[in-house]
């Protein structure tokens, strides 16, 4: 029953996964058996919507992040994306802790610290970091460069007075600055370069994880590419993990090894990078992949063939019943409304939650999760089945899955 | 919208009513003993102990404010004492709800006090209001059109020496110099419409309304420059333009509307602030204003008095706040009241 | 190498005169720190019906070159020179008032970010319909019936009702859809569209390029498409010109500056973006350093600080000596601002491999026949 055929790609990156620094490999590649130092658990964040009457009452939520869960290895990286307003950056401020989730858990090394106090919280932010998208807003025009780096050593009484600019120095030189201008102010410096100062302050106090909301989308094309390089460079060499956030698909893909993709604060597909990008089963997976505008194209000339995604996502307010994809889906049933999809792995590392997993234009015909469900191909209940029992969503990924070409369990 | 009014009124009486009790506790708290700085130097403790009795200073904090509380809202009788009401009845002063209570000092009641006091400082900030508005906005925009130009830089000078001049001090020049040495005007003195018609009671106005306007008025020709000229750098006016739209179009439908959204929010504010008195330009010319009434009541530990400009005043901001915020959601079609 | 005349670069087969014909563009502006030259001798044809893409950062002149068509410099402090002949007439030469009444009409725009473009305190409708009758006389009716329509054919579900909608009641998608409404409702002859999907979702932005492709097709305009984005050109251009510090340093046919482009700056714009097929196990390849100053360009070839090949040009030149836009060696329509003398060995042999080697293989081995 074992199945070998799964994932070809991940055989060879599996051997030339880098402990140590690999030239030019930077994150590409995701090491085997890293033990997650971060672990989602079915984590939801769900904002209240007041009513604007005399009394206000909470008429809604807004589900922001509804039910995410997720591991990311030990110096690697996990990739999060979609379109704004599907959750990912509420995803990464959870996190970090700068929202309190309204339910889940957040366990980082094992610890978990979803509803932890800012007691508790304060050791944390010495380990997980945040890099922001906007290099302008994010760093203190009336700081000089140096405290502004130096600033957490201080807070965190790490480092002797004296010894923090030694600290910064190195730093500034860790991220391609030159460690002479630590006495420089913010908008001295270029929108790469503030960048560079943002990521230079991410790493003063050594975190294990950081999370880098679009760190490089306010950045021209040019400077996109050092920016990468630089986080890559750091992910080698000081060996932490990263959660980064993006909406740039090839960006996303060049740098994380495993990548999660979600839709109205739901995950809809995860995966490592040639189940995602080569081997997409979720509808929304492959109308994001077919929309990317891709320069190559020139070459034969004229456009792709493109899945053509119908309207606007909708409100989170008032999420569509059933699978939340299905008001824009190509290949939507009657199912796809009464019932919620299961993320389903389907491959070793691969889980994809819709009821008609297929690669593109091989969609089943019939449901593949109405008999996990118990109910009949249109979604109703059906008294003759058994629904299973397990379908809790878990971080990580089983050893065992639903092989669907083979139509059988395939096995680590 | 409805809903939303009388939230916000509701929420403006219960801060009336901390107001009040902050003030009541400040006057509680403060190191001058009420009942002998009215009863006088020579005052005996028995004299003093009658006049606290009296003036109801004997009582609790609650009691006093629950007794003013129900004089806001019943009426109250000074002094409120039943026999004196069967044996000298002419003594006794009924002071009709609303009432804010009764000043001591000056023998009124303080509905009384601000019944007289009122109509002046409403008649200055009115007219002040308009010179204001109409000169500093006019002035502005101009100043904003023309950016760069002498005109432009001309009315920036004037506007800054206009607001580093002191009101008081403009006040005086206007008095001692127009009036009095040139005799340009007639030497102001209120005169209110029922004495001297709208036109002495316009004319009555001029200088005071000069002197109080033209301070607000270099403010607002600053701001409001301000305003138009970064409303011009939007994105919205670039379109406009792009789409062949008439310069003048494009100055007045879409830059100036939205640059002078903010200005209603501060002119409201500033209106609802002056209503409470213009201290400085009533004292110069020597006008029976609320902001006279305000400087002697502190000075003389006039509790009643106090309390009933607090609440007025008070109450003039929360409603223009009110009708400000209205307002924008009537501009601005992105508010939502709520 | 031979050297021809600016005005022979036309790309199309067509002897008709193009329809916008843009001449040694400068747009300087004068500042307390000196002149900024953001726009610095641009020359550039485009046909009715044809698409350009022009290809730049921040501050490469690309947004400022578009505007100076639109004639939105008048009333600054802008120095214009050279020519911008829109069907056989110089907006530079014409007045204001003249030039008003081609804006929207004969060339309209649409911008980045639809929700700032747009006047948060009038209807969608009446900033459409305002934009018809400015330039026809017909009745508030007349012109919110056209602004319906328009809305309808941009794909705006509901059009007579979402007509009185507030831009913020649009999502970004709509609000887009609406700013390309108004942009064509005069039905104009060139549409210049300055970043018009970046503020949006990948899928949003494949709907509204799809939009732009119909219409243009529908309305016969002619259309440039100012962007960061090499993707979106290659999709939509037929023409691309790459600008860089106030100046074209490359321009031709967009499937051969796609393909086998001459200039560093266009090498460095391909290797600096990962694409959906990419090696991951590569590094990408960034342009070093920072764009330039425009107040103080570099001397020579403003690329020269930033360019990894200035060692491959004989002597001095790249410092000294501003290359001449001329073609290279893949034929006249094909021209380039550099002084390397063998850029398509260059190419093949360094940056291919890099940025696509499954395609490198074959190129090279031709390369190497060269």
């Amino acid at each position: 029953m074992t199945n070998e055929t799964i994932n070809p790609g991940n055989q060879d990156s599996e051997e030339a996964a880098p402990v140590a620094h690999v030239e030019g490999h930077g994150a590409a590649v995701a090491p085997v058996d890293a033990k997650p130092i971060l672990e989602v658990d079915q984590l939801r964040m769900y904002f209240p919507v007041k009513s604007p009457g005399l009394i206000r009452r909470t008429v809604g939520q807004v589900q922001a992040v509804d039910g995410v869960s997720f591991q990311v290895a030990e110096a690697t990286s996990l990739g999060l994306v979609g379109e704004s307003g599907c959750g990912k950056s509420t995803t990464g401020r959870l996190i970090t802790r700068l929202y309190k989730p309204t339910a889940g858990a957040i366990r980082f090394e094992g610890q978990d610290i979803a509803q932890a106090g800012p007691a508790e919280l304060k050791p944390l932010r010495r380990e997980i970091q945040m890099i922001f998208q906007d290099p302008y807003t994010s760093l203190n025009p009336r700081q000089t460069v140096g405290s502004i780096i130096g600033a957490p050593l201080a807070i965190h009484k790490i480092l002797p007075k004296d010894k923090i600019l030694p600290r910064v120095q190195e730093l500034l030189e860790v991220v391609g600055l030159n460690p002479e201008h630590y006495n420089r102010y913010p908008h001295e410096f270029s929108g790469g370069q503030r960048q560079r100062i943002g990521i230079a302050r991410a790493l003063t106090l050594q975190p294990k994880l950081l999370v880098a909301d679009e760190p490089v989308s306010a950045l021209d094309v040019s400077i996109q590419a050092q920016v990468i390089n630089l986080l890559q460079d750091i992910q080698n060499e000081f060996g932490v993990a990263f959660l980064f956030i993006a909406h740039d698909l090839a960006i996303v893909r060049h740098f994380c090894p495993e990548i999660a993709v979600m839709y109205l604060g739901k995950i809809v597909e995860i995966g490592d990078r040639d189940s995602i990008y080569g081997n997409a089963h979720h509808p929304y997976t492959q109308a994001l992949l077919s929309a990317v505008p891709d320069v190559k194209q020139a070459a034969t000339g004229g456009r792709i063939e493109r899945i053509r995604l119908q309207g606007d996502v909708p409100s989170p307010i008032d999420p569509p019943s059933g699978c939340r994809f299905r008001t824009r889906c190509p290949i939507a049933q009657e199912i796809c409304a009464r019932h919620e999809p299961p993320l389903l792995q389907i491959g070793r590392k691969h889980k994809v939650a819709c009821h008609f997993p297929g690669r593109l234009g091989q969609a089943p015909h019939e449901p593949l999760t109405a008999g996990l469900l118990g109910v009949d191909a249109e979604g109703r209940p059906d008294p003759g089945a058994s629904p299973s029992t397990d379908l809790i969503e878990q971080p990580g990924y089983a050893d065992t899955w639903f092989d669907l070409d083979n139509k059988s369990i395939g096995r680590a | 919208m409805l809903a939303y009014v009388i939230r916000r009124l509701f929420a403006g009486v219960i801060m009336l009513i901390v107001m009040s009790i902050v003030t009541f506790a400040l006057f509680f708290a403060s190191p001058i003993d009420q009942a002998s700085f009215i009863c006088g130097k020579n005052c005996s403790a028995a004299q003093k102990k009658q006049t606290a009795a009296a003036m109801g200073y004997d009582d609790s904090f609650a009691n006093q404010w629950a007794d003013f509380a129900k004089g806001v809202v019943q009426g109250r009788d000074y002094p409120d004492d039943p026999k004196l009401r069967e044996t000298a009845p002419e003594t006794i002063v009924h002071c009709e709800a609303p009432c804010l209570g009764y000043s001591r000092e000056r023998g009124d009641t303080v509905t009384n006090l601000i019944k007289d006091t009122f109509p002046v400082s409403f008649s200055l900030a009115v007219s002040a209001f308009i010179l204001w508005m109409v000169g500093g906005v006019l002035l502005g925009v101009t100043a904003a059109l023309k950016k760069g130009s002498i005109i432009d830089r001309g009315l920036v000078g004037l506007s800054l020496i206009a607001y580093a001049f002191p009101t008081f001090f403009v006040g005086l020049v206007l008095y001692k110099f127009v009036a009095i040495k040139w005799g340009l005007t007639e030497i102001p003195r209120y005169t209110s419409i029922a004495e001297g018609g709208v036109g002495g009671w316009l004319s009555s106005l001029t200088l005071p309304a000069i002197t109080l306007a033209l301070f607000f008025m270099a403010a607002y020709v600053r701001m409001t420059r301000s305003y138009v000229i970064e409303s011009f750098q939007e994105d919205y006016v670039r379109t406009a333009r792009s789409k062949g739209l008439p310069e003048r179009t494009v100055t007045y439908k879409h830059a100036l509307r939205a640059a002078l959204t903010p200005i209603v929010t501060m002119a409201g504010l500033d209106f609802a602030g002056l209503m409470g008195g213009a201290i400085i330009t009533e004292s110069v010319f020597n006008y029976p204003g609320m902001g006279k009434l305000a400087v002697r009541a502190s000075s003389d530990f006039d509790l009643p008095t106090t309390v009933g400009l607090v609440i007025l005043l008070a109450t003039f901001v929360i409603l223009a706040n009110i009708i400000v915020d209205l307002l924008y959601a009537v501009i601005d079609p992105r508010v939502r009241l709520g | 190498m031979s050297t021809t005349s600016p005005s022979a670069f036309a790309t199309t087969d067509t002897a008709a005169a193009p329809l916008l014909s843009v001449r040694e563009l400068q747009v300087h502006f004068p500042t307390q720190d000196g002149l900024v030259k953001a726009v610095n001798g641009l020359t550039f044809d485009l046909d009715r019906g044809k698409t350009l893409g022009i290809v730049g950062e921040s501050g490469s002149g690309k947004s400022v070159s578009s505007m100076a068509i639109m004639g939105l410099h008048r009333g600054t402090n802008a120095q214009l020179s050279g020519e911008i002949v829109l069907d056989g007439v110089n907006l530079l030469d014409i007045s204001a008032e003249e030039m008003r009444k081609k804006r929207g009409r004969e060339v309209s725009m649409i911008f980045q970010d639809p929700l700032s473009a747009m006047h948060p305190y009038y209807t969608v409708g009446n900033q459409i319909a305002e934009a018809y009758r400015v330039h026809h006389d017909v009745s508030r009716k007349v012109a919110k019936q056209r602004a319906v329509e328009m809305l309808d054919r941009v794909g705006i579900p509901n059009p007579d009702k979402r007509v009185n909608d507030y831009p913020h009641q649009f999502s970004g998608g709509m609000r887009q859809r609406a700013m390309i409404a108004m942009g064509l409702i005069n039905d104009p002859n060139l549409l210049i569209a300055d970043e018009p999907t970046t503020a949006l979702d990948v899928t949003v932005q494949a709907q509204i390029l799809d939009l732009l492709q119909d219409l243009q097709r529908e309305f016969n305009s002619a259309v440039i498409i100012i962007t960061h984005d090499l993707g979106v050109v290659a999709e939509m251009a037929d023409d691309v010109l790459v600008m860089y510090a106030g100046r074209a340093v490359e321009y031709g046919p967009c499937k051969e500056i796609l393909t086998h482009p001459e200039m560093p700056y266009t090498w460095g714009l391909l290797s600096s973006v990962p694409d959906l097929t990419g090696d991951t196990e590569a590094r990408l390849i960034p342009i070093p350093g920072n764009p330039p100053s425009l107040l103080n360009p570099p001397s020579g070839c403003p690329f020269h600080p930033r360019c990894p090949h200035r060692e491959k040009v004989p002597g001095d030149l790249c410092r000294t000596e501003l290359p001449l836009l001329v073609p290279g060696q893949r034929g006249e329509s094909h021209t380039k601002r550099c002084h390397l003398p063998n850029p398509d060995a260059i190419y093949a042999a360094e940056v291919l491999p890099v940025i696509a080697p499954d395609l490198a293989g074959d190129t090279a081995d031709a390369a190497e026949e060269l």
